[in-house]
Parts: C-alpha cells; structure tokens; sequence
C-alpha cells in the first residue's frame, strides 16, 4: 500500500514536472536565467546597494518568465492564425499615439488607455517579424516580387509612424527585424547591394530629416571631446568606466565611475559600462560568451524549424536579439552613436524583458512542438 | 510565375543561416577589438582619467516656496537647523556605530527605526539623517568627538513647518521623503534632474497640486574633490531659483472661525467667494498635525491617526460624500420653474405622504399630518417633502438630471487641487451602466429630496450654492490667489476661471431666492439661527441621512447610536442682494440643518461680513419641535 502511494506521489510530481518543463528548452533556459542573474548582480552595484529596485527588477523577471511560458506552450499554427490582428491592433494603437499619445521627454510614444499607459511600438516588436513571416508563408508557393514589396509596405507603415513620434532607436531596431525577415525570405541579393548603396547615397538627406538632438549625437560619437559637459559627457564617462576596469576590473561595487555617480542611466542603458568597470575584460569576455551560447542555440532552433513561418520568425528573432547587444555594447563603448536601447536581459525594465522573453517563449514553442512535414 | 522547389530553397535558407553566423561573429569581434583598446591598450589613460574624476557636480537644492493666506499670514514656511548625517557606505558597521553614537547623542528607538528603513529604501552613497533639529549642546559634544566617526557628518538643512497645523492641515497637505514611487512619475514628467538633491517632494494638498511652482530650480556647483570624495574648491556655481511663493484665497482669521464655531464637532465648511470662485474657507474636521509627515510619521502616530474613529486624515470638505438632502431642493424649485413643470402661484394640498398612482407605498413627509396648502415658495421656507415628491415624479429623474447636472453636482468642480471626487447625480442611463437595472419610479421619489442614490461633496455643495448666489455663474473654485515670483518679488494674479454660464431667468431666480430669504425669516427651519441678522441670510437647511428608516416607523434621535445620527446641513449665502460669500455647511451627527448647521453659518458671515469674533462652539444644540423630524 505504502510503497503505491509513493509512486503515486512520484507520478503526480512527474506530471506536474511534465506540465511545467513539456515545452520548454533546457539549454536556452538555463543559459537565459544565468545571464538575469548576471544582470541582477550588476543591477544592485549600479543602483548603489538599492535592494528594492532589484526586488522591483525579479519580479519584472517572474513576469517576463510566465509570459515565455505561456508563448512556448503555444503551438506555431496558433501564433499564425494571431498573427494579422496583432499587427492591425498594434497599428491601430500606434496611429492613436500619433493623435492621442502622451507626450514625454519631448516624445510621443505613450498611449493612456484609461488603466494604464502603454508604449505600442514595443509590442510592434514582436508583431512585425510575425505579421511579415505570416505573409511570406501565405505567398510561399507564388514568391516574386510583388510580394517583397507587399513585405516592405507592411514594415515601413508602422516603422515611418515610430519615427514620427520621435523614436529613432525603436523605429531602426524594428527596421532591422524586418529587413531580417525580407533577408531569409530570400530577398536577391542583387537589391540587397542596391539598397544598401541607394542608402548610402542618401545619407545626406537623411541627414538633413534628423533632429538637431540626433544630429548632436551623431557629432559627439565623432569626436566626444568636443562638448565634455554636454552630449560629449556619457559617452567620455563610460569609456572612462570600460577602459579604467582593465583586465580583471575593480571588483564588484568598487566601480569608482558607477559608485561616485559619473555615469549615466547606469541601471538601464548604460549598465554596462557598470559590468565593465567592475568586471574588466575578462568579465566582458564571460558575458559574450554567455550571448553567444544563448544566440548559437537558437541558430540550431532556426535551422531545424519545420515551417517556412517558424524560419522566418526564429531567424528575424535571433538577428534582432543580436542587434540589440550589438548596439547597446557599441553605443557604451563609443563606437556607435547614443540611441536609447537597454542591454538586453541585464539592464533594468520590465517592458523590455518582456518582449525579449516572449521572442525566446516563440523559439522554444517552435524547437519543442512536434514538426509537421508539408506533403 | 515559377513554382519554387523546396529543398532548393531550404538549401538557400541555410545559407542565409551560415552567413549570418559569420556576420553575428565578425561584429562580436569587432566589439572585442575595441574592449581590447579600451582595457588593455588605453586602460593606463582610462586609469588615470578616472582618478582624476575628481570634479563632482553637487546640486544647489532651492528652497522651497512659502504659502500665505489672503492677508500675509504665513500657512507654511522654511528654517534651518542642524541634523545628524549617515552616509551608510562609509560606515563599516551601522549598528555599532548607531551605539556608539548614542552616548553623545539621543537617539531614540523611533530614530533608529526610521534610520533603518531609510537605510533600505536609499542608495548606500547618499548621506541620511539620523537625528533632526540638534540642540547647541549636542552639536558641540558631536563636534570634539567627530573624529571617532567617519561617514557621520552634522549637516545644515532647511525643514519646512506649517504652524497653524490642523486648521488648515486639509487645505496645505504636506511635503514627505521622495520615495520610488515619486521618483518614478518625476521621470515620466522628465523632471528628475530638478530634484537632484531634493529629498522632500508635495504629497497632498497645495503643496502636491502646486508642487511645480513651490520646489524651484535646482542649481549646480562643480567641485574639485580629494580622493576620500571631500570638496576642495568650488570651480563654477549656478544658484538655485527658489520656489515661488503662494497667496491664498483663503482668510486665516475665517478658517479659525470656523474652527472656533465647530467647537469639537466634526464636518466640513467650504465657503466661497461667489464673485470668483475664490475659496475664502475650507475646513474639514477633525484636522490633523501635518508637521507629523514631514520627516517620515513613525508607528505611533500613524496608527493614532489612521485608525481613529473619527478619520482625521479624510478631507471631508473634498472627498466625503453626503446625501445632499433638503439643500437639493432650491434646485428641483428651479429646474420645476425653468422646465416649466410648476408655476410660482401652483398649489397643492399636502396630507404628509405621497404614493405612486396605484401604489399602497407612503413616502412620507417629515413632518405628521403634512403642511397644509403648499406653493413653491412655501415648500422651501418650511421644506415640504410632499410637494418635491410629487413634483420629482412629474418632472422624471433624466430631466432632474440634466437641469441638475449644470450646478456641478455629480462631476468635479475643477478646483486647483487634486484629489476631488465627483459624488453623484443619479440618471437612468448611469443606473442601467451601474447595476444594469432599470430606474424606478420610486428610486425618482427618494432623489427629488436629495436621498436615494444622491452624492455630494460639501465643496460641491458650496460651488451649487455660488452658482445660484450669483445668478448662473460657474467659476472654477480656486485656493491659490495669486504667485509671487521669489526673484524679482513679482505677483501675478491668477485671474478667475469662468467655466460656464447656466442661462436661469431672472424672474424664476428670484421667486427661489425670495423663499430662500424667507427660509431664515420666523416660520422658516433656519429662523433661530437668523435672528436678528443685522444683513439678509438666505439659505436652506438639509438633513443627510446616515441610516435608512424603515417604512412605517419614525426617526427619534436619543434611540439611535450616535454615529448613527443624521448629518445637519446648510446652504447660504449673504448679504442676499448682493452676496459676498457662499457657503456649505455640514456636522456630522447631529441632527438637523436648522439646529446645527445654520448656527455655524450665522457664526461665519457675521465674522466675515461683520468682524464679529463668535463665541466657542455651543453643544447643546437646543432643537426646536418643528426641527425634531426627519429629512429637512
């Protein structure tokens, strides 16, 4: 009797390990949750010893966890079939930001949807890449190019309303995930090259388009020195901080330029000149590693994807999450002008983490559900 | 068109996949290379560059600006003192060192207390206070021990204080510790590098609502430091803008009138300049010490105050809603008048109930055996119930509505404070949104006297009354007079804010003012309070019924638990002609507008109107037998 009961208990907690772990990707996981942890580390030092912004930042976490898992137990055929209203929906809220929003920092990009404010450009984030791969399958069979213009349209629409608000960093990064999703789909590279040519002709008239503030940072990256109290002044302090760390660091808390307030926005967009200051070249070294197993695994994802959708979409995710690093790592450094992007996993804000782990809840659903093949 | 072949394609596909690996790995690179030039490379200039960041940028804190009443009488202001700091980063050992402090130094449990919490709310490199406001003594004794203390420093700071404490603790509010959530909505509003060095922040009240003009700008001084992190020269300064200053509305020596005719009773007053909307008093009592918030309430006090039976943190006179009662009925008189349901010279025969056609159910008149012939003029001056029952049913509660909506019932009045709530006037369609319920003709009965699903706050109240006072003007109600710019000194005036007009014909406004004249006349529910009024008091009492009284069964005050009792109102404006001050009235608990109510008003417009001080609140309400009922 005894020994049943046990079993049973042990079976019970089978399933209930099952119900929990079913769709879930190990590797990925595991890798994700040593990288917040990283993070959370960081967080506490940057934000000098603030116990209840890193209580803040777990929960963000546990939020942006239960969002993964109910995206991972979700099955792709699901996600496609939501694909077309989300993207309408997110249109629609981003159109109403541009009549109605909220203006902030000079910016409208907040939407007071009576409980509560909502940014609609993050969720384009996710819509776009799904709304683009569920066209490219649509049109599979028939592909010309026709429908890569059709492709482009549905991209540049939201993207063009983004940059209105003005929000050039969101507006390039969204760009830049739907260009990966026209990239996989198979666009030649014949407009490759003359896009990238076209664009850089016209350079100057984008320009000449730019606000004077975008244009200052574009000058600052050029040459920081130029105005040490102004602009110049984040991008002088975190080369500071990355290049005094050294090869070991300073120690974790013991960052001079972090703990003495030099540095910038030092828990979210700059939080890495924190991690660098503190933990030196070796730690830069652990933590590009860390985001290459994590963007390694989910290349693996992408190339075993079954579907021409699940492609698409794991492609333009994995692209898109390394843009991010990318960015955020180059704009610290000084090697890229300041835009407004958070490091991803590890800077402070729960919207972000959100949509990053909704990205990763997608490539587990597609790693983990079964594979049909198309006859 | 070309059919395209699968496999080729997922052979393309994976190619794209490779190439991005390689672009993925190139870039990777790319960022290494320069981690290697700044870490490796340059990491001797970088080195040297951080140790000399020796230039902080200190914030100049400005100081907060000071809030007057109409006459200059300061309502809250700044000093100086001394307090003891902590910089917890530089301290090895907290706890020891709180000891150690302690044999110099009082420091309480409570300090201790508030010190900790402090401690894991802040950043660890910010100096905290430990012990405000130190005595001389205790500043020197400190001083000759400093050395045994690294990371305590005795700092000067400017502390606010209000020192007229609870009579205006609901119109003021206070300033508290900025917390996260503060900072938060400073970010959203992009104005957290202002409160760089600000550790208090508005949190209710005028010093919330009037945060903006009252903090200032905060100015900067760029430091040369030493390597422990102390100042060594100044290198450049930009001052600080102190805040501005604030001139109420508000007449001090009314407030503390009012205080005075409350006596130990509580309730509300509002009362309103009805040439502008200017609040000239806003009292809701009981009050509260608002010094307690300042630096952080502790324990005691908190739960002292919040959990008090008689609530001394609700702004009654914002936020309490009361059924409006008999003080509705002006209203009805106009909206009958105006819609043209009842002429001045109509007449019924009141039996002291009415019943719906075909309906056994009595609402019943407060008064037994019922009035007599009532016309509109009458039905005010002795606030017939039966004639407004009747007259709610002709008239239907969407048109009740409508009319009655135009006065500021049931939606916020606009004044310059946050916070406000919008009580209610009952409508079918809000019932059908509410409750997903019809409306029924009874529900129409009960509101016609101010009952049954009626709300109203005494602000509410007080700007319905100015409305009528000054013959259909809506002026948004205002605390804050005029702004006085702390560099220059300059005042500007805040001019008044008319929100609307309601078009009333003169002739039905005068009709319901004539009652309301007649109302504080002998035979009027407010003659005792009126006697001898040396100018002309309109008005009209009200009753709010706390409990409901059951069909059939009357209301008799000495059985009911005081809590339980009916609230007392009023409505008034004086002089009648041409009124200077309107006002709403209410005291909890005790009974009848006439008895209560009124007295407090007669008590105010004779301060104001007259300069007459009164005397200390008289609580033996002596209630005459026409007041004894229920709901007038």
């Amino acid at each position: 009797m005894k020994s049943m009961k046990l079993t049973q208990n042990k079976l019970d907690i089978q399933k209930i390990w099952h119900f929990f772990t079913r769709y879930i990707d190990g590797f990925l996981l595991a890798s994700l949750l040593a990288l917040m942890g990283l993070g959370l580390m960081v967080l506490y030092s940057a934000s000098g010893g603030n116990i209840s912004k890193v209580n803040n930042q777990v929960i963000n976490i546990l939020v942006a966890l239960t969002f993964m898992w109910i995206i991972a137990n979700t099955p792709m055929q699901q996600l496609k079939r939501i694909a077309l209203p989300i993207y309408l929906a997110g249109l629609a809220l981003l159109v109403g930001v541009a009549l109605f929003g909220e203006i902030n920092n000079g910016a409208r990009r907040w939407l007071n949807i009576g409980v509560t404010r909502i940014q609609p450009s993050e969720l384009m984030k996710i819509a776009i890449p799904l709304m683009m791969a569920w066209y490219f399958d649509k049109y599979e069979i028939t592909l010309r190019l026709r429908d890569y213009i059709g492709a482009t349209l549905l991209l540049i629409i939201p993207v063009l309303l983004i940059l209105k608000q003005p929000d050039l960093g969101t507006a390039l990064l969204i760009a830049a995930s739907g260009f990966y999703v026209l990239f996989f789909a198979g666009l030649s590279w014949r407009i490759i090259l003359g896009l990238s040519a076209l664009g850089a002709a016209a350079l100057p008239i984008f320009w000449g388009m730019m606000h004077d503030y975008q244009r200052q940072r574009v000058m600052t990256l050029l040459d920081p020195t130029t105005d040490p109290l102004g602009a110049g002044y984040h991008i002088i302090q975190s080369s500071i901080a990355i290049g005094s760390g050294g090869i070991a660091g300073k120690g974790w808390q013991n960052g001079t330029q972090a703990q003495l307030d030099f540095l910038p926005e030092q828990s979210t967009d700059f939080i890495f000149a924190v991690f660098s200051e503190e933990f030196g070249l070796i730690g830069n070294t652990l933590l590009l590693l860390l985001y290459l197993m994590i963007i390694g695994r989910c290349i693996i994802i992408t190339a075993n994807a079954s579907s021409q959708f699940s492609r698409l979409i794991a492609g333009s995710i994995t692209l898109t999450f390394f843009t991010y690093i990318f960015v955020n790592m180059g704009m610290v450094s000084g090697i890229l002008p300041v835009v407004g992007v958070p490091l991803p996993l590890i800077s402070y804000g729960g919207t972000s983490m959100v949509t990053m782990l909704i990205g990763f809840g997608i490539l587990m659903s597609i790693h983990t559900h079964p594979k049909f093949i198309r006859t | 068109m070309e059919l395209r072949d699968h496999p080729i394609e997922l052979q393309k596909f994976r190619i794209r996949l490779a190439i991005s690996v390689v672009f993925v790995l190139t870039l990777f690179s790319l960022l290494y290379v320069r981690f290697y030039y700044l870490q490796i490379s340059q990491q001797d200039h970088y080195s040297t560059l951080a140790e000399a960041n020796r230039i902080s940028i200190l914030p100049l804190v400005p100081n907060r600006g000071l809030i007057f009443d109409r006459n200059g009488k300061v309502l809250a202001q700044n000093y100086s003192a001394y307090a003891l700091e902590i910089t917890p980063n530089k301290v090895p050992n907290i706890q020891e060192t709180l000891d150690q402090l302690s044999a110099f130094i009082e420091i309480t449990p409570a300090d201790r207390q508030r010190f900790m919490k402090l401690m894991n709310e802040s950043q660890r490199f910010k100096s905290l206070p430990l012990r405000n406001r130190l005595n001389e003594i205790e500043i020197a004794t400190f001083a000759t021990n400093r050395y045994r203390f690294p990371g305590v420093e005795i700092k000067a700071r400017v502390y606010r204080q209000y020192p007229e404490k609870e009579s205006v603790s609901h119109v003021i509010g206070y300033i508290s510790r900025i917390n996260d959530k503060d900072l938060e909505h400073l970010e959203f509003k992009n104005e957290l590098h202002n409160y760089r060095g600000s550790q208090h922040i508005g949190k209710i009240g005028i010093e919330e609502s009037y945060e903006k003009q009252l903090h200032g700008i905060t100015g900067f001084e760029e430091v040369e430091t030493d390597a422990a992190g102390r100042s060594i020269r100044v290198l450049s300064r930009t001052l600080p803008k102190s805040g501005d200053n604030l001139i109420l509305s508000l007449d001090f020596g009314l407030q503390e009138a009012v205080e005075k005719a409350f006596g130990e009773r509580r309730g509300a007053l509002v009362a309103l300049d009805p040439n502008n909307g200017e609040i000239l008093a806003f009292v809701s009592k009981p009050g509260y010490d608002n010094n307690l918030f300042i630096g952080g309430i502790d324990h005691e006090n908190w739960n002292l105050l919040n959990n008090s039976i008689d609530r001394p943190l609700n702004n009654r006179a914002l936020r309490g809603v009361y059924p409006p009662g008999s003080t509705f009925k002006p209203f009805m008189a106009l909206a009958a008048l105006e819609l043209g349901k009842r002429t001045p010279e109509y007449s019924m025969a009141d039996p002291g109930f009415f019943s719906l056609p075909g309906v056994k159910h009595r609402f019943r008149d407060w008064k037994r055996g019922g009035h007599g012939r009532v016309n509109l003029h009458k039905s005010l001056v002795v606030s017939c119930d039966t004639y407004y029952y009747s007259l709610g049913h002709d008239l239907g509660i969407d048109n009740m509505y409508n009319f009655i909506s135009q006065f500021g019932l049931g939606k916020k009045t606009g004044i310059d404070v946050e916070n406000e709530v919008s009580g209610l006037l009952p409508s079918s369609a809000w019932k059908m949104a509410q409750y997903k319920q019809k409306w029924y003709a009874g529900d129409t009965i009960s509101a016609a006297i101010g009952q049954g699903y009626n709300l109203a706050t005494p602000l509410q109240l007080a700007f319905a009354t100015m409305i009528i006072a000054n013959g259909g003007k809506a002026y948004a109600p205002r605390f804050v007079k005029q702004i006085q710019d702390s560099k220059s000194g300059e005042i500007t005036d805040v001019p008044k804010n008319l929100l609307y007009t309601v078009n009333l014909k003169p002739k039905n406004l005068e009709v319901v003012k004539n009652a309301l004249i007649d109302v504080t006349k002998p035979g009027g529910t407010a003659a005792k309070a009126a006697a001898n009024a040396s100018y002309t008091f309109a008005g009209k009492t009200g009753t709010s019924q706390v409990v409901k009284i059951k069909q059939g069964e009357r209301y008799n005050e000495k059985l009911i638990n005081e809590r339980h009792r009916d609230h007392a109102m009023f409505i008034a404006y004086a002089p009648a002609e041409s009124p200077k001050i309107a006002l709403a009235v209410l005291v909890e608990n005790t009974g009848t507008g006439g008895s209560t109510a009124a007295p407090v008003a007669r008590q105010v417009f004779d301060y104001y109107l007259l300069g007459n001080t009164p005397d200390a609140a008289d609580d033996s309400s002596d209630n005459d037998a026409e007041e004894h009922d229920h709901s007038h």
